[in-house]
């Protein structure tokens, strides 16, 4: 039998001791505030790099382009932004991982924008117990803000869907009472609370609604459900659906010439996908589709004289090389992380983390890259941040507005 | 094809597709027009599928089965990841050879689109079976595939009819991507629901007969299609897990698929 | 039975060399290597390929879920729940899977890890839909708590169950039971005329391959205190499959190798570039395959092999 040298158990013991020595040593500056230093800030994310909902990961680089631009600025009252963004390939499982090492490896001050609905829900209770700030989540479920009491750290940031699907509801109520309504949703939790959200702002006439169809996002396309949506006699859509979902949906009305008044959520309202279902469908795809909106839209030509679209491609000339500046979301990126740049600035100097919550809850902000008259507010009472949208409609290629914008708590 | 000659199952091939797809769509970006782009795109796939069989696989070609099956998985993830690195997720519009006016027959509408793309599967898989079975080059894949030590003896080198066979392999899911693209647009997870009903189809079919998938293909998507629509308590959520039930359950009473032929061994 | 002792002393003390997070990921490593043991056995020992055991995960995880939330199961009751009823569910299909194999087997399984999401989602007064369910925080019980954070107390509790599956199957696989698995794996026609009744054996690896799978679901759903459907998607059952086949189909320490593999081979991808993360997993998957087809533990064996062999002298090789 070969001889080897089997390691002595005893050996062990004194690398033991090293090791646990120097950890002692690392956490023995308990005071120091966590991500924070004299000269810098740590913020932790997570976005889906890769997977089924990799197109969301260009966020991250919105906010990453943001940041930047604060940073050769001077930072905030003297700091540098640094932002730790992960790739969680939208599976919960993996977030918990990669926020528990954020927090407890990299000591980030707080989370920022983390993004999907299950991913959020996965780290909530943890961020929570550890009194870590989880601000301004990507997603837009009702949650964030109906359980903020329960989760006082937790944060949305985009407007709900159910507020969006209730503005629709409300809208139908108030140009078309007699609407035979169908809708295709997607079958999860951005769908689901889209039913509910134009349930609500139907109220009486939400018996109104003839059929309801969902896909699933690993449906090749959603063909069979349009046909079942005409077939039930319908005179008014609803769809609940991501872009790629959504523009196979546009593209559908025109197949089957079918020509209900159509809601579109904003999600898939881009001027990329409206291009796509245009060029698939033919304009009958597209003509006089309703959305809301309540970010700018780089695409859109009246829009690109404000303020906030100069600088928003300037900061994308300048820091954010290789982007596509068409897209929308690099700039939804940029509206979140201006929030959070403005909620560091309002903690002031001397940054703790309940500070940052603090001033989280008594927003009330003007931020140059939402559409102009939507209004950023929270309070400690009131733990949703965006609930104003404007209603715009589609005509001859352009997203134009209809109407005013509309407060969803109203 | 793969599968007959090497008894494995090239789960890469939907990736292998979407990139192909994606230097066409690169090459019409660049000013080059589809007539041109979509042969170039072709060639380039038959040529790099059959380098990546002759630099990948052929050190494994003798290792177990399993070996084969996670360096092919390893293949899909790695060109999911490189069409992704490069081209980014937004989905991208992709244009089509076929115009998008419906064609009208009595009150039926039927979109140009469709038909072109069963056109065209038709027409490639007839080209397909000639080759096989009228063409000399054919006729020794065949020979390779099934008794690979008499083709041997014969003079028939094995290891570059396996690259062709892929190479073959590769153009059919080029073409398949090229023609889907334009529905589904086009983006780096584009293939990955249809190769689920893919490989479901072939496997219904038969997995080593052609004529399998054909008929598995048409009548998973035709039987999907009415499940979804008609029987209410399935609806559109629980097609797919229905559509997976009966085909278990029609291989459990023939377990070769419809058309395949059982395996049989020397005992 | 050395290098068993040796492993458990090395797994006792690396928690306390680490930090805790590391601690908390190297449970995860431990769980998934319950999973491919199953599979190792089902298909490495008994040649039955499942490219759907992220289903018995699935089913695992949300008994664990459903039992704590709603019926206020302690977790490790739970987990034995989790065990039977996937035991059960698995021994159902190993029936179905008998007329199967290769190709047709792999699509069978696969039907289950596709059909995962959806059935999940459609009976959402159960299993929460894609909200899915949130337990509360794993922690350890009564008086260990104060001296155990959750990481290193999830970590222990992993492991020791890990500890307690990988010691019972090798000595189930000792016996008869392990021989006739592999016999009707290599040649089943001339298993049958021995009189090995293949209907008991393959129904029992795929029944106890998927008990090992729920628990390690079951284990999962504890650490991460969450489920969802997006947790069980496809790439779950693929990941499994990898990770046996990468860890080496051929052996238990295979099996730990894999576990350990699946779950950091990415989080090491991710550092290297995030955005690339995908690209660098597959092409690490592809190199490994080729450099070693056994497997990293049939990649062992071989240098162990070349080690032992005798310089010059004529002593013999030992099996």
């Amino acid at each position: 039998m070969p001889e080897f040298h089997r390691p002595s158990l005893k050996a062990l013991v004194p690398i033991a001791a090293l090791y646990i020595l120097a950890g002692s040593f690392a956490s023995a500056n308990a005071d120091a505030v966590p991500g924070i230093t004299p000269t810098g800030i740590l913020l932790g994310g997570t976005h889906p790099y890769s997977g089924p909902a990799s197109a969301y990961g260009v966020i991250g680089k919105g906010i990453a382009a943001y940041f930047a631009y604060v940073n050769d600025r001077g930072g905030v009252n003297g700091r540098k932004i640094t932002y730790k963004d992960q790739d969680d390939a939208y599976n919960p499982a993996q977030t918990v991982q990669i926020v528990k090492g954020l927090a407890e490896q990299d000591q980030v001050f707080a989370f920022f924008n983390t993004l999907g609905t299950p991913s959020n829900l996965a780290i909530r209770q943890y961020l929570n117990d550890q009194k870590i700030p989880q601000l301004f989540v990507a997603t837009g479920a009702t949650t964030w803000g109906a359980d903020g009491v329960k989760y006082p750290y937790t944060l949305g940031f985009n407007p709900d869907y159910q507020a969006e699907a209730t503005i629709f509801g409300k809208n139908i109520v108030a140009h078309q009472p007699d609407a035979k309504i169908a809708i295709l949703y997607q079958n999860d939790d951005f769908g689901q609370d889209y039913v509910t959200g134009l349930q609500k702002g139907l109220g009486s006439k939400a018996s109104q609604i003839v059929k309801m169809a969902s896909y699933e996002v690993s449906d090749p396309d959603v063909r069979s459900q349009m046909a079942t949506l005409q077939g039930s006699g319908a005179d008014t859509l609803v769809i609940a659906a991501t872009p790629k979902f959504a523009v196979g949906a546009m593209v559908a009305l025109g197949q089957l010439s079918w020509k209900p008044t159509t809601y579109l959520t904003n999600v898939s309202a881009s001027q990329t996908a409206m291009q796509a279902a245009t060029k698939a469908g033919g304009a009958a795809a597209t003509d006089g589709i309703i959305s809301d909106a309540y970010t700018l839209d780089p695409t859109n030509a009246t829009q690109a004289n404000t303020a906030g679209m100069k600088l928003y491609r300037d900061i994308l000339a300048k820091y954010g090389q290789g982007l596509d500046p068409n897209n929308g979301f690099i700039l939804y990126g940029m509206a979140a992380a201006y929030t959070m740049v403005d909620t560091l600035q309002k903690a002031g100097k001397d940054l703790t983390r309940d500070k940052l919550m603090d001033a989280a809850l008594h927003l009330n902000e003007k931020n140059p890259f939402l559409w102009p008259g939507v209004e950023l507010q929270t309070s400690p009472s009131d733990h949703f941040t965006i609930r104003e949208e404007q209603l715009i409609h589609y005509n001859n290629g352009v997203w134009e507005p209809a109407g005013s914008v509309i407060d969803a708590r109203k | 094809m793969i599968y007959r000659s090497m008894d494995v199952i090239n789960f890469a091939q939907g990736e292998m597709a979407v990139f192909t797809t994606f230097v066409a769509w690169q090459l019409m970006a660049q000013g080059m027009p589809l007539w041109a782009a979509f042969p170039v795109t072709i060639v380039i796939s038959f040529v790099a599928a059959v380098a990546l069989e002759r630099t990948v696989i052929r050190p494994i070609e003798r290792a177990p089965q399993l070996t084969i099956v996670i360096v092919t998985l390893g293949l899909l993830i790695t060109f999911n990841g490189l069409s992704g690195w490069i081209w980014g997720y937004e989905l991208k519009a992709f244009p089509s050879p076929f115009p998008t006016s419906p064609i009208r027959l009595g009150s039926v509408s039927f979109s140009s689109q469709d038909l072109g793309v069963i056109g065209v599967s038709l027409s490639a898989l007839l080209l397909i079976y000639l080759f096989f079975a009228r063409t000399k080059l054919g006729l020794a894949m065949r020979a390779a595939a099934l008794y690979p030590s008499e083709a041997r003896a014969l003079g028939i080198p094995h290891g570059w009819m396996l690259a062709l066979g892929w190479g073959l392999a590769s153009v059919m899911g080029t073409l398949s991507g090229l023609m889907v693209a334009p529905i589904v647009f086009l983006d780096p997870n584009m293939m990955q629901s249809i190769v689920v009903y893919a490989f479901a189809a072939a496997v219904l079919g038969g997995i080593d007969s052609p004529l399998g998938a054909v008929v598995g293909g048409l009548t998973l998507g035709v039987a999907l299609n009415l499940l979804g629509t008609y029987v209410d308590f399935i609806g559109t959520d629980l097609r797919l897990p229905v559509a997976f039930a009966i085909i278990v359950a029609v291989l459990v009473i023939r377990p070769s698929g419809l058309f395949g032929r059982p395996r049989l061994t020397r005992v | 039975m050395k290098t068993f002792a040796l492993a458990a002393v090395v797994v006792a003390i690396v928690p306390w060399l680490l930090p805790q997070y590391i601690a908390f990921e190297l449970a995860y490593a431990g769980a998934y290597a319950i999973a491919i043991l199953g599979l190792v056995i089902l298909t490495g020992r008994n040649g039955q390929i499942s490219l759907g055991h992220g289903a018995f995960m699935a089913v695992g995880g949300y008994t664990v879920a459903i039992a704590a939330t709603r019926g206020g199961w302690p977790p490790e009751a739970a987990l034995l729940l989790a065990a039977v009823l996937c035991a059960f569910l698995g021994g159902i299909v190993g029936v179905v899977a008998l007329r199967l194999s290769g190709a047709y087997l792999a699509l069978a399984t696969f039907a289950l890890a596709v059909s995962v999401a959806p059935l999940l989602k459609r009976f959402k007064e159960v299993t929460g839909g894609s909200q899915g369910i949130t337990l509360a925080t794993a922690h350890a019980p009564g008086a260990l708590a104060g001296v155990l954070a959750s990481e290193r107390w999830l970590y222990y509790e992993t492991w020791l169950v890990a500890g307690v599956l990988f010691a019972a199957s090798w000595f189930a696989l000792q016996g008869r039971l392990g021989r006739a698995l592999r016999a009707l794996r290599d040649n089943e026609i001339a298993a049958v005329s021995f009189g090995i009744n293949p209907v008991i054996y393959k129904t029992l690896a795929f029944a106890w391959s998927a008990a090992y799978a729920g628990i390690a679901g079951a284990l999962i759903a504890n650490a991460t205190a969450y489920v969802s459907p997006d947790s069980y998607a496809l790439q779950l059952s693929i990941t499994l499959l990898i990770g046996a086949v990468l860890g080496g189909l051929g052996s238990m320490w295979g099996a730990i190798a894999g576990g350990v593999i699946v779950e950091f081979l990415p989080l090491w991808a991710q550092t290297i570039n995030p955005a690339a993360s995908s690209l660098i997993y597959g092409i690490s998957l592809i190199v490994v395959m080729i450099a070693m087809p056994g497997g990293i533990a049939g990649g062992i064996q071989r240098v162990a092999r070349t080690l032992s062999r005798p310089r010059g002298g004529s002593q013999p090789e030992r099996t």
